[in-house]
Parts: structure tokens; C-alpha cells; sequence
């Protein structure tokens, strides 16, 4: 009976070892699976408490377990995608009772213990999700198809024998197994996946490029310095499933002809790169990463390069530089990486969403992944699902979905049911899309259709209380303080871009405003060197183009629609619905209200400095903004 | 390479693939404006004031960074184009302090330029402009960031060419800066203050201090001419005002330096305005010096070396030439000696280089660096020995960095760390003292190997059966002791210099006056024997002189037994040859070196001397002997700018004029004859050499037709068969490298091709006890710094000049 064995493994016993995975981490008869959600969100919810709260309660229940012939195992596993739910606690049983708790303390931990896992009985009020075998999963996973995510929250990362048991690295084995690198790329090339890093280019035809480079050494890299504000996809893609982008980076070196890789991992990602680190180290002493991998002569080294976390080293050429020790800043292209990367050698850049998806495509085959999806974009797309929603976290969508059915199916509709204004796709590059086009499918050339794009999967929902200018002036402020300095329109026109929305969300519009920022769009497009810069004007342009009246409204009549640009606020008191209780002059920090006992007050505009104490003390709603 | 074929404008054109668009539209005479683009920089891309629009492509392209496709049409001033450089413009006036009106650059700012060429005004953007403090805290240069607009030349002149990485891109976003690392003053940081930095900011951005406030642009005239400090010879700019240098720029069209300089080039002009120069003759009265007119101190002269001439002979006078000397200046310099019936002429700074000067002439026949410094860009390999080019001649440190970045293999073997170390290929840190051990051991590892070049040892060899003999296993092992470094080490770098097709040597050690130079030279001239690596392109012996004119004044007979050209004095016919033309008696018998004079032979004999430019009172090791030497004297003459250490000792002290002040030629490191022009009038009564020994001659009974340093030239290239071909008219803007036999001749870029100077080239065995010994020598003598090259000629100016600061 196979041991965790830290031999090297061979091809032809690959496959023998899988199954003897399989059989060793399959859940027997007897056996309760506890997992706690390790992920950083986890653990920053207090997962280590939840954790060792079920340990001790593992000691403290010992005789009734025992006495129920139970074998309970305690595993860690990484983030299953709700947000808001962290911790959470699954009960596993076998044959695929699934049984999810959230917002988990030590306390309710020892609940569940004793009375699921023990009793049997499941804690209905802390239930966030539940599968039975044969059942399609209702609620938030309903409209959700994982493949990237596929292990995420169900394995422990840490052990690689349970990646292994879900057929993990069977795509490299069969790469491997009489495929040529030729034939490698163009299943890729025929799976129809697009890179998920935010371009969206054919992940094949970029492979097939750096295959055809003439030079005999080349690089694989792996972008994983996600430095879109709010999103988080990567970061829990590494922690919960790192071996399925290791295989991914195997195969792909397999296919271009590379011998050595890098992760370019932001260093915020403590655990990231633990967890990958630990995830290498297991592949070399199987034989799956390193030299002669899995006995075939093909070697493969990889290395991990922690950045220092600016977006810029997100876009290749700067993550390149950035590598080779010099300061990320982006680069002319062409050349391109797969001409002239790192070291000035072919090089393949890939996202870690993107390295993922490889390892299934080939594993189960392209046409099967090309099954899925629209006619251009194949396959699904994780989202950081943000904003005014019910349910926030990470979501895996099948390519086609609307935007409706993910805001209203998976998120669960807009908090307190306010009405829906937009969603902000892509980040500080993409744009924003009004409830008109609710319908819009996602993919990739729909999204550009509309002016947004896919990004790298930042979905941020805003209801009515959002300011559409503010939110662009956000997204502006963060290109500009990210741009690296080195090209003129994207440096100083991103500069006077910021200077004129904060101009007007603090009510300094000028009446040409609107058309300078138009003008200074085109300029920063056109003329900037990388992607940073030509994408920059995207939140204001969309923000331009559905949500037009909310600039005007700011700018000509210097109001904020949506009482959230404070700086546009009057604050005064209705004369008839003052009772003179003088609560409201009390609490004025700056003295703006003025009035005798028992009458009417009022304030002072040029005093008044917009804190809004006075609304919240105001008990007969007569301060009006 | 294929062709492409574009259109730009409407005309079509077709260019080598791999063409940019800007360099396609610069052939069509297309001024496209450019911010940020440098030719000797990796693509940048950064101002995009460059774009063009190209017909059918998505967005407008920068010109500078998108290579010429097939076909391609492209419009360089359409409306699209024009809108958007005049928002680029807009931008970056709206950030830029406009102070033109006070600025240095006014006139030459290349922002000024594009926006006054489309009609930029500063109001169309208001913003906020960037504060950041002035760094003036060094003394060479202001760096006013505020004026910058990121255009990132200047970091990569530091990184990329000189290699000193003082400054790089800070900060993010609008706050974006240039400069030193955490905001550091720029003196704070690993600055050698190069000024290559300065010489292509685009803007007012880096003003060199001596030059605020001294002359717009349009005020200032322009000379070219050749620096006057090492023996590199970078051409240069001399701005001036006033008969005052206020700035210097480098030559961007030298073939020597190609715009590049060193600090002593950029700043170590400023002794020409010293307010120690000299001004008048002086005359020893008692212990104090009197200012008299060039009459009486011409008179003075003349009576004593005529009166010492007779009483004690021609033998009893000597004279000390200065390899600072322009090559007309040290031609009559040793005319006038030779004239006087004394063969006693020498350079005693040239002393520290005689181990170069032997051991190449022992192998070669000849002493000079075989090839050219723009070989070394294309050289495969190169192996760098007990060398710091990066301190001692900048320039050849660029051109091997620049090697580097293209690919050359770089072997540098070393005692110490140099700016080269850490991008050699192979970096091999030898104990000190052991480098002849290496050479040998490199030989012993390419003879074992199989390595070595039959066919070149055969033809164009000798001594080769000696020479092996003695490069047995035992070498090999012995040099690892005493180099330290491991047998891999030693054979993987001996194969890499072997098995390229082209390796040039470099090393300045032959310039210490050491024994182990020599050694060192001889064993370096071996190497390049044994690999063929001589007498063809990109390889060869590099052992560049220190001062700027020690070539040309070698050249130039300023040596006891050579004259012009090492034509030598022993032969009858040379000095009937001589005779004839200078219409005088030659004698024979063999004249005093400077070495021998200070070691003691002839401190006896000789009673006057005339030391033209040299300062050996106040060099080397030797000092004192040297000072007692000339007090003993019965009659001493100086010419110079500054009263030095030497000057001191003198009877008679006549004012010279510095570089800037008069005409003359000069023969780099590379033999490249160039032309050194006037650009101010010397101060006061001082008079360039050249005119000084003129009128020497004639008060002596000479009849010397000179009118200009031209006419001199005329006549030692009618003595000198490598100068034959060499006239002012002829040397150009480019200078002509000899030997240059007729007038038609090119030049030659490097030397022995088909033959070396003394038929054969020698090998010459070096014995292991040698080595050994040298070691301890080495050991002992750790202080004579072996890499700094003797410069205590530059030290009389550099001590003068802000460049003392560095
Ligand atoms: C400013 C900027 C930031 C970027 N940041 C990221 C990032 O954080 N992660 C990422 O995968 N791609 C990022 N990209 C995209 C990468 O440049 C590159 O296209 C991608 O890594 C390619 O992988 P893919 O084809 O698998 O998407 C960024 C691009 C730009 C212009
Ligand atoms: S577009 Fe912005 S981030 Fe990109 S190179 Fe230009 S300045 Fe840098
Ligand atoms: S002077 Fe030279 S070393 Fe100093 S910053 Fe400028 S380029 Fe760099
Ligand atoms: S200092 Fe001058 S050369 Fe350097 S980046 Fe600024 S403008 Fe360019
Ligand atoms: S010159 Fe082309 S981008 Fe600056």
C-alpha cells in the first residue's frame, strides 16, 4: 500500500500512482472530512481560532467518536469563493454529501462538532451551501462552472497527493506520452483559450509563437502580480490549488521549448508563495518539475520572483524588467516576449488564471473545453464579484453568461434591493455598464463592444447611492499614481485627466471641462507606450458614455445626483420642520448653526464644512442636503 | 538582409530590414522631433512626440521604436499626428517651470524648439507643476529637476555607456523623478561625474556650474579640438567667451570618443584660467624670481647655453620634452638639441611607460597599440588583465561595455574589483602579482589543448620551439598557487579567449614602472602570438599610454637614440638623411635617457637643461634624486604654465601656453593623428612652446622658417615614412591614423598586417622563478598602485581645476 513516498516517479507509473491516490484519499465508508477555508481571506477571518477549535474538539469528543465508529479527518483547504461567508466549515461525507458553514467562530465550530459531525444532525441557521450527490447545486454555485477553480475549497493545497487524486497532472502525462510540443500548442490553439491576464489573446497562437523562436534557450513566466485594486482571483487560485498552475507552466514549457520559468508573484502574497513553494518542492521529489521530468529526458526549473507590488510590473515588458533586477517599467513592443524577453530571449508570459485552465484542456480535451462558452470565447472566467451585492466573492462563469444572471442569480441582487445602476468590469481598464445593458454576455469582444473589458476579472456592482464621476475619478486617481513616470501622455495627461474630475466632483467644474477630458482621452489612448496608459481614459469614457447626465449634473449645476460628492452638498435646515432644539448647533464642530431656543436655525454655507454630524443629530429630518 | 519598401510622405524609399521609421524618414531629410530618442540608447519610446501615423495600423506608432514593415504608408505631419504632439507639448509645458528667460539652455532646448515649431503656447492645460529641490550641492554640475521631462536619456548614458548607475527613474506616477536612489544628492551617489548625462539632456535639466550665467548659446563660440589629458584624445567642443573657456562639450562626430567624455574632458579645463598661471619670463635673482621681458630672458638663455656649450660640450646639455607636448612642439624640441650637437633628449614621464615600450618592441619591433578602440566593440572575446579602462581611460571602458552588451565575451583577470568585474563573462580574481603566472598559464592551457594557431606561429613567428618548451603541465599548476583562482576557472577562461575568432588583450600594466611590467607585457604579446590574434581587426595588444601625447611625442624622436619615426641615430645613413634636410651635423654618439640622467650616470656631465612641460621634481618615487639632480645644475631653463615643483628650481622660467591656446597636432593611443586647435589667446606674455623654441633657434644661430605649427608639420612628415602621408589638410575632422605612407593613404586602423615591424614576431619564454618572483615584488610594493597609471603630468592641471575635487 502506497505511503506518501517522496521517490521519483516515472511516466508509466504515473498512472498507477493516481489511482493509488485516488483510493488512498478516497473518502472511505466510515470517514467525516472536516475542511476549514485556509485561504488568506479565511485565516483573516479568524480560521486559525475555527481551526484549532475543532482540533481540540477532535481530543474532546474522542469516546463518542470512537463509540459512533467514526474516522474523523480535519483538513485545511483553500478559499470556496464566498466572501462574505469566511470562515467556513465543510462537513464532508462520503459519497458527496457536502454539507457548508459560514461566518464560523471557535464557538459555532464546536457546534457543528458535536452536533453534525457527531450527532449527525447538520446546524440548519449556519448552512451557506449544501450538495447532495446527483442534486445540481442550487443557489450561488447554481450558474457556476469551475474549472479553474475546480479544486479550490475541496483539496488540501498543501498535499499533492490529493491534486493528484483529481486526476492532477494527467494533462502533463498525457503532453508527455507520445504528444509532440508542436501537437501541445495547437490543442491549446484548438481549445479556443484566450489569456485571462485582461488582452484576452489566443493562449495558442502566443505558445506557437515562442515555439517557432529560433533560440535555444526560453522562458515561461507566470503574471501573477494581480495588482487590479479588489481583485483577488490569483491570489486564490495559488492558495487553493498551486499544483494546477505548476502543471500548467509544465506543460507550456514542454510546448514553447523552455527549460526554466519564473512566478512573478506580488510579495503581499505571503501565503501564495508558501503554499507554491511547498507545491514545488513536492512536484521535484516526485519527478514531476526539475530535471529529466517523470523519466522523459525533458527538464523544466522554475523559480519564484516576488515583485514589490506596483500594477505597472502586472503589464509583460515591466514584469520582465522587474525580473531581471532593473526597474519595472514597460518597454516599446515589438519586440515582443516571444521574440525578445527576458534576457533578451524568447519568452511565453502567461496569467495564472490562464496556467490553470491548461492542465484540464488537456486533460480532458480540447474540444470538450471549447464546448463551453460563446463562439470566440471559450471556457468560463473567475470574477471577483464586489460592490452593492448580496453575495460578494469568487465566482467561475461559464463564457456567455449575462451580466444580469450574474449580478441577480449568483450575486443575489443588489443589497437591501436598491435599484441596480451599473457594474464596473476590468478595473482601472475597463469601463462601466448601465442597466441597459444588463444583457450583454460576457465575453471578451462583447465587453469591448460596450467600452468596458473582461480585465482580469474585477466586477464591481453599484446601486443608486454610487456617484458615477466619483468612481471614475477613483479609477483615475489609481492610474495615475501607478503610472511609471516614463511616457508623457500617460504621466502628465493622466495628471490633468485627475485634476479636472477632482475638479468637478468638488464642484470646480468648468463648462469646457467635459470636452478637455474627452480630448485628453484621446490623447492618453493614442499616444501612451503600454497597455497602463491607452486603457486609463476607459472609466471616464464609459462613465462619458452611459452616464453622461451624472457629469453634467456635476458640472453645470454643480450637484451631485447621487448625494455622494460632499463637496457639491448644501446642507439647510427646513424653516417649518425645525423645532429650534439646538441639538444640531451643539454638535457643529465648526459653529455653522446659528438659531435661538425654540426657533428656526439655520446654516451658515461658507462655515459649513459638509461633516453631515448635524443630519445624524436631527431628530425632526428637517436638515435638508 | 532583405529590403523593405515604404512610403513616407508620398515618397517611397526602401531601407534593410530592422530599419525604425524615424531612422527611414531621417534618410528621406524628414526632421521628425524627438524628445527621447538616442542612438546609442536601447528603444526607449517614452515621449511619443515621435509618432507618425501609418495607414491601416489601429493607433498612431512611435516612430522611434517601430521598425519599417512592407509596404508600409505612413503620413509624418498629417492632422491626427500634429494634434497629438501638440498635446504632448501642451503636457509637458503645463509641468515645466517656464524660465526660459533665464534658462542656460535658451536657444538649444529642444522643447523650446518643437514648441515654437507647432505653435505651443503654455495656457492650453493648467496643472500642477512638479517642486523638487535643486541639487547643486557637487561641484561640477546643477541638476534642476523641475525642468526635466523624464525623457530618460541621461539614465541611460549613466547605465547603459558609463556604467555608473548613479541614477535611475524614482517614484511612480506624476511625482515621477530622475535621480539618485532615495532622493540621495547626487555627490552621494556612485556619480564619476562623466557629464555624459549632462551633454544629452534635451533640456535645461543639468547645467555644468562653471557655464551659469557665462553665455546663451548664441554668445558662445565653438572650437574643436582634442582634450588635452590621457591618451585617448576624445575630441571636444570648447565653448568661449570673451577669450574665456566657459564650457566644454564632447564631439559627437569623433571617431575617438563618438560624444562620450570623462570627468578630466568635461570639467578639467578650468586650470586654463587659473589665477596661478604664468605670465611673464622669470629670472632667478637671488632666491626670489624677477618678471623680465622675453628679451632679456632669451638673452640670458643664450649666453649660458652658449657659454656652457663651449666650455663643457654639446654632451653637457639636455633637454626634457613633455608628452603634453603637441607633436610640431616635440619635433623641434629634439631639433634643437640635436642641432646643439647633444643627443640628450628625453621625456622623463615617458619612464613609467618603458616596460610597454620593451616588451612590445622586443615582440613587435614597434611600440604602439596594435588596433584601434572601435575594434574592440566587435571583438569576440576580450581579455582584460590588471586593467581599470573605466578610471584610467573611460573611453575604452565604454567601448567594452558596449562590447559586452553585444555579445563579447569578457575575461577579466584581477586583483582588485573595477567597474567591469561584476559583467565579465568569466571573472577571474588573481592574487596580486600573479598576472604574468595567469598569462603563462592561459598559454600553457591553449599549447595543452590545441588551442593555439599553427598556421599564424608558422608564418609569422619565431622562437616558438623556446617558448613551448617552456609551458609545461607544471605551469599550469604552479599558477593556481600563486593566482588563486581553481584549474576550471583558469582552463574554461583560457578556452573562451582561445577559441574566439577574434581577442584583443588589454591592460595597463605596462604603464607602471615596474619590473614585473615587462614581464607582464612580454607574456601578454606571447598570447597574441600564439592565438594569431595580431595583424587583423577586433584583436590585438592594447597597452594605451597615459598622457595624451606620449604616442605622438615618441613618435616624434623625442628618445636618446631614435629619431622621428624610431628611425635609429646608430645608422649612418639616417643621420646623413637628417643632416641634409636640417642643414646641420648630426653626432653620433648616443644620447643621455631621462632614467639614466636621474639614476646618477650623467649627473656629472650634464651642466644645462631645458625642460619643456614636465615635472619630474614632483614624480614617482624618485623625487628627491631627481630634485637634487636638477639643483646641481649649472643652468636650468623651464617652460611652463604653473610655477610647479620643477619651475621652482629654475633660472629661467618662460610662460607657456596651455592646450586651448594654440595649434598643434596630436597622436593618440590609437596612433590617430589629430588637430588641436586655438580657441582663446594665452594670458599675458605667454607664448605657445612651439613659438618659443622657434625663437630659441634663431637667437642661436638656427635658420628655422616656421611660421605655424603647420609648416613643422610639413617637415616631419618629409622625415617620418608613417607621417608621409599626414597634413593638416588631410587630417580632417576625423584625424588620420598611421602609418599613413602617401597622400593618398587612408591611415591604417591597426598595425602588422602581413608583417610586424621586426619581420617575425618573437616569442620570448618568461621563466617560472621570474613569475614567482614577481609576487613578492608585487607584495611589497602594493602602494605604487599598479592600475592608476602615472599621470603626475595631468596632475599640475588637475590640481588646478574642480576635477581635484573627484
Ligand atoms: C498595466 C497593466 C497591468 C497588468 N497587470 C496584470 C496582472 O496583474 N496580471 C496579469 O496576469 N496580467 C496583467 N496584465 C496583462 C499582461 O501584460 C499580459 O498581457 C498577461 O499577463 C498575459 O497573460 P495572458 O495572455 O494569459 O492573459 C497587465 C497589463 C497591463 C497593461
Ligand atoms: S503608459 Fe503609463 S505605465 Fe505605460 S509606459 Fe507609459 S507612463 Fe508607463
Ligand atoms: S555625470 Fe556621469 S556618472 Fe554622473 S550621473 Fe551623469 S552620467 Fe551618471
Ligand atoms: S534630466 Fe534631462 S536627460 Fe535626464 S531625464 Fe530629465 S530631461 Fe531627460
Ligand atoms: S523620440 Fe520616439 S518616443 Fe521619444
Amino acid at each position: 500500500m502506497l505511503k506518501v513516498t517522496n521517490s521519483k516517479i516515472s511516466l508509466d507509473q504515473l498512472s498507477a500512482y493516481r489511482e493509488r491516490c485516488k483510493e488512498e484519499f478516497a473518502q472511505k465508508a466510515d470517514q467525516v472530512i472536516i475542511l476549514v477555508g485556509l485561504g488568506t481571506c479565511g485565516i483573516a477571518a479568524g480560521g486559525a481560532p475555527v481551526m484549532q477549535a475543532i482540533q481540540d474538539e477532535l481530543l474532546v469528543q474522542a469516546e463518542a467518536i470512537k463509540q459512533r465508529a467514526l474516522d474523523v479527518v480535519v483538513r485545511s483547504t483553500g478559499c470556496a469563493g464566498m466572501c462574505e461567508a469566511e470562515v467556513m466549515v465543510e462537513v464532508r461525507r462520503p459519497g458527496g454529501h457536502r454539507t457548508m458553514y459560514g461566518q464560523v467562530k471557535p464557538d459555532l465550530a464546536k457546534r457543528i462538532f458535536v452536533e453534525d459531525v457527531v450527532g449527525g444532525n447538520p446546524v440548519e441557521d449556519l448552512i451557506v451551501h449544501r450538495e447532495e450527490p446527483g442534486v445540481k447545486p442550487g443557489g450561488v454555485l447554481a450558474k457556476q462552472l469551475r474549472i479553474a477553480l475546480d479544486n479550490c475549497g475541496y483539496i488540501d493545497p498543501e498535499v499533492i497527493e490529493h491534486y493528484i487524486a483529481r486526476d492532477g497532472y494527467t494533462g502533463l502525462e498525457r503532453a508527455l506520452s507520445g504528444m509532440s510540443s508542436q501537437e501541445v500548442v495547437e490543442e491549446i490553439k484548438r481549445s479556443g483559450l484566450r489569456g485571462r491576464g485582461g488582452g484576452g489573446f489566443s493562449t495558442g497562437l502566443k505558445w506557437e509563437f515562442t515555439h517557432k523562436a529560433p533560440d535555444e534557450k526560453k522562458y515561461v513566466l507566470c503574471n501573477a502580480d494581480e495588482g487590479d485594486p479588489g481583485a483577488f482571483m490569483d491570489r486564490s487560485l495559488l492558495e487553493g490549488d498551486p499544483h494546477a498552475v505548476l502543471e500548467g507552466m509544465i506543460i507550456g514549457a514542454y510546448a514553447v521549448g523552455a527549460d526554466e520559468g519564473y512566478i512573478y508573484c506580488r510579495a503581499e502574497y505571503p501565503l501564495a508563495i508558501n503554499r507554491l513553494r511547498l507545491a514545488m518542492k513536492q512536484a521535484e521529489e516526485k519527478g514531476l518539475l526539475g530535471e529529466n521530468i517523470l523519466g522523459t529526458g525533458f527538464s523544466f526549473d522554475l523559480h519564484i520572483k516576488e515583485g514589490a507590488g506596483a500594477f505597472v510590473c502586472g503589464e509583460e515588458t515591466a514584469l520582465i524588467a522587474s525580473i531581471m533586477g532593473a526597474r519595472g517599467m514597460p518597454s516599446p513592443r515589438p519586440p515582443f516576449p516571444a521574440q525578445r524577453g527576458l534576457w533578451a530571449k524568447p519568452t511565453n508570459i502567461n496569467n495564472v488564471e490562464t496556467w490553470a485552465n491548461v492542465p484540464r484542456i488537456l486533460a480532458r480535451g480540447s474540444d470538450w473545453f471549447a464546448g463551453i462558452g460563446t463562439e470566440n470565447s471559450k471556457g468560463t472566467k473567475v470574477f471577483a464579484l464586489a460592490g452593492r451585492i448580496k453575495k460578494t466573492g469568487l465566482v467561475e462563469i461559464p463564457m456567455g453568461l449575462t451580466l444580469r444572471e450574474i449580478v441577480f442569480d449568483i450575486g443575489g441582487g443588489i443589497q437591501y434591493d436598491r435599484p441596480f445602476k451599473a457594474v464596473q468590469i476590468g478595473g482601472p481598464s475597463g469601463g462601466c455598464i448601465p442597466e441597459s445593458l444588463l444583457d450583454t454576455v460576457i465575453d471578451y469582444d462583447s465587453l469591448i463592444r460596450a467600452g468596458a473589458m473582461m480585465g482580469s476579472g474585477g466586477m464591481v456592482v453599484v446601486d443608486e447611492t454610487t456617484c458615477m464621476v466619483e468612481l471614475a475619478r477613483y479609477f483615475m486617481k489609481f492610474v495615475q499614481s501607478e503610472s511609471c513616470g516614463k511616457c508623457v501622455p500617460c504621466r502628465e495627461g493622466t495628471k490633468q485627466m485627475l485634476s479636472i474630475m477632482e475638479r468637478i466632483v468638488s464642484g470646480k467644474g468648468e463648462p469646457g471641462d467635459i470636452g478637455l477630458l474627452e480630448e485628453l482621452s484621446a490623447v492618453v489612448k493614442e499616444g501612451s507606450l503600454c497597455g497602463l496608459g491607452k486603457t486609463a481614459p476607459n472609466p471616464v469614457l464609459t462613465t462619458l458614455r452611459y452616464f453622461r447626465h451624472e457629469f453634467e449634473a456635476h458640472v453645470e449645476d454643480h450637484r451631485c445626483p447621487s448625494g455622494v460628492c460632499r463637496a457639491l452638498m448644501n446642507f439647510f435646515i427646513d424653516p417649518e420642520k425645525c423645532r429650534g432644539c439646538t441639538r444640531c448647533s451643539r454638535i457643529c464642530p465648526v459653529g455653522a448653526i446659528t438659531g435661538e431656543s425654540k426657533k428656526p436655525h439655520s446654516i451658515d454655507a461658507d462655515i459649513c464644512t459638509k461633516c453631515r454630524l448635524c443630519l445624524e443629530k436631527c431628530r425632526f429630518e428637517a436638515i435638508i442636503v | 538582409m532583405s529590403a523593405i519598401k515604404l512610403t513616407i510622405d508620398g515618397k517611397e524609399l526602401e531601407v534593410a530590414a530592422g530599419t525604425t521609421i524615424l531612422q527611414a524618414a531621417r534618410e528621406l531629410g524628414i526632421d521628425l522631433p524627438t524628445l527621447c530618442h538616442d542612438p546609442e540608447l536601447p528603444p526607449n519610446g517614452a515621449c511619443r512626440l515621435c509618432v507618425v501615423e501609418v495607414e491601416k495600423a489601429k493607433s498612431l506608432v512611435a516612430s522611434c521604436v517601430t521598425p519599417a514593415a512592407p509596404g508600409m504608408v505612413v503620413h509624418t505631419e498629417s492632422e491626427r499626428v500634429v494634434r497629438v504632439r501638440r498635446s504632448i507639448l501642451s503636457l509637458l509645458i503645463a509641468n515645466h517651470p517656464l524660465v526660459c528667460i533665464t534658462c542656460e539652455q535658451t536657444g538649444s532646448c529642444k522643447l523650446q524648439d518643437y514648441c515654437y515649431r507647432y505653435s505651443v503656447t503654455e495656457n492650453e492645460y493648467v496643472g500642477e507643476t512638479k517642486e523638487l529641490p535643486l541639487d547643486s550641492s557637487n561641484a561640477f554640475f546643477v541638476r534642476d529637476m523641475t525642468k526635466c521631462i523624464l525623457c530618460g536619456i541621461c539614465v541611460g548614458k549613466c547605465q547603459e555607456i558609463a556604467g555608473a548607475g548613479a541614477i535611475d527613474f524614482t517614484m511612480r506616477g506624476f511625482i515621477t523623478n530622475v535621480g539618485p536612489a532615495y532622493e540621495d544628492k547626487i555627490e552621494d551617489s556612485t556619480c564619476v561625474f562623466c557629464g555624459l548625462c549632462i551633454d544629452s539632456c534635451p533640456v535645461g535639466a543639468l547645467v555644468p556650474k562653471a557655464l551659469i550665467g557665462k553665455g546663451r548659446p548664441w554668445q558662445v563660440e565653438k572650437t574643436k579640438t582634442i582634450c588635452p589629458y590621457c591618451g585617448v584624445g576624445c575630441g571636444i567642443y570648447l565653448q568661449t567667451r570673451d577669450n574665456e573657456v566657459i564650457n566644454v562639450r564632447p564631439d559627437f562626430d569623433s571617431p575617438v570618443n563618438r560624444g562620450h567624455l570623462c570627468a578630466r574632458g568635461k570639467f578639467g579645463w578650468d586650470y586654463l584660467q587659473s589665477k596661478e598661471r604664468l605670465t611673464t619670463p622669470l629670472i632667478r635673482s637671488e632666491e626670489v624670481f624677477v618678471a623680465v621681458g622675453w628679451e632679456e630672458a632669451f638673452g640670458l638663455i643664450v649666453d649660458n647655453l652658449k657659454e656652457i656649450r663651449s666650455s663643457f660640450g654639446p654632451a653637457a646639455l639636455m633637454g626634457l620634452c613633455s608628452p603634453k607636448a603637441s607633436n610640431e612642439e616635440s619635433y623641434i624640441f629634439q631639433k634643437l638639441f640635436r642641432s646643439l650637437g647633444s643627443n640628450n633628449v628625453d621625456s622623463y614621464s615617458r619612464h613609467c611607460h618603458a616596460p610597454a615600450v620593451e616588451g612590445m618592441t622586443r615582440a613587435f619591433g614597434g611600440a604602439a597599440m596594435t588596433n584601434s578602440m572601435e575594434e574592440l566593440v566587435s571583438a569576440e572575446a576580450i581579455f582584460l588583465i590588471e586593467a581599470d579602462p573605466l578610471k584610467t581611460h573611460p573611453i575604452i571602458g565604454y567601448r567594452i561595455r558596449e562590447a559586452i552588451r553585444q555579445g563579447t565575451c569578457l575575461i577579466a583577470a584581477q586583483s582588485e574589483d573595477t567597474g567591469l568585474s561584476d559583467i565579465a563573462s568569466y571573472y577571474l580574481q588573481i592574487k596580486s602579482g600573479s598576472a604574468v603566472a595567469l598569462a603563462n598559464a592561459f598559454a600553457a592551457v591553449i599549447l595543452e589543448e590545441n588551442l593555439y594557431n599553427p598556421k599564424f606561429i608558422n608564418k609569422r613567428t619565431e622562437g616558438f620551439a623556446a617558448y613551448s618548451s617552456s609551458l609545461g603541465p607544471e605551469v599550469v599548476r604552479r599558477s593556481l598557487e600563486l593566482t588563486g583562482i581553481n584549474e576550471e576557472q583558469l582552463r574554461s577562461a583560457a578556452r573562451a579567449f582561445a577559441t574566439a575568432n577574434s581577442a584583443a588583450i588589454v591592460s595597463t600594466a605596462g604603464g607602471v614602472a615596474q619590473e614585473g611590467g615587462s614581464l607582464l607585457v612580454t607574456a601578454l604579446a606571447n598570447l597574441a602570438l600564439l592565438t594569431g590574434n595580431l595583424g587583423r581587426e577586433n584583436c590585438g595588444l592594447y597597452l594605451p599610454y597615459s598622457e595624451n601625447n606620449l604616442q605622438g611625442s615618441a613618435d616624434m624622436g623625442t628618445l636618446p637614440a631614435l629619431l622621428t619615426g624610431y628611425q635609429p641615430l646608430r645608422e649612418k645613413t639616417v643621420r646623413d638623411h637628417f643632416s641634409r634636410a636640417w642643414k646641420v651635423e648630426l653626432s653620433e654618439q648616443p644620447g643621455l635617457s631621462a632614467a639614466a640622467l636621474f639614476s646618477g650616470y650623467g649627473n656629472k656631465t650634464v651642466k644645462a637643461m631645458l625642460v619643456m612641460g614636465e615635472n619630474p621634481a614632483a614624480c614617482g618615487e624618485h623625487r628627491e634624486a631627481v630634485t637634487e639632480v636638477l639643483r646641481n645644475l649649472n643652468f636650468l631653463v623651464v617652460q611652463e604654465m604653473f610655477m610647479t615643483e620643477t619651475a621652482m628650481l629654475a633660472d629661467v622660467i618662460l610662460p607657456a601656453a596651455g592646450f586651448a591656446e594654440k595649434m598643434g597636432t596630436y597622436t593618440n593611443v590609437e596612433r590617430r593623428v589629430q588637430l588641436n586647435r586655438a580657441a582663446i589667446v594665452p594670458p599675458g606674455d605667454a607664448r605657445p612652446d612651439w613659438a618659443i623654441l622657434t625663437e630659441l633657434a634663431g637667437r642661436l644661430g638656427f635658420k628655422w622658417e616656421y611660421e605655424s605649427p603647420e609648416d613643422i608639420s610639413t617637415e616631419i612628415a618629409a622625415l617620418t615614412p608613417q607621417y608621409a602621408g599626414i597634413s593638416y589638410e588631410r587630417i580632417g575632422a576625423k584625424g588620420l591614423q598611421w602609418p599613413c605612407p602617401h597622400s593618398e593613404h587612408p591611415g591604417s586602423k591597426y598595425l602588422y598586417e602581413g608583417r610586424f615591424q621586426r619581420g617575425l614576431g618573437l616569442f620570448t619564454p618568461i621563466s617560472m622563478d621570474d613569475q614567482a618572483k614577481l609576487l613578492f615584488s608585487y607584495e611589497e610594493n602594493r602602494s605604487a598602485g599598479k592600475k592608476t597609471l602615472c599621470n603626475c603630468l595631468s596632475d599640475s592641471m588637475r590640481n588646478r581645476s574642480v576635477i581635484s575635487k573627484l
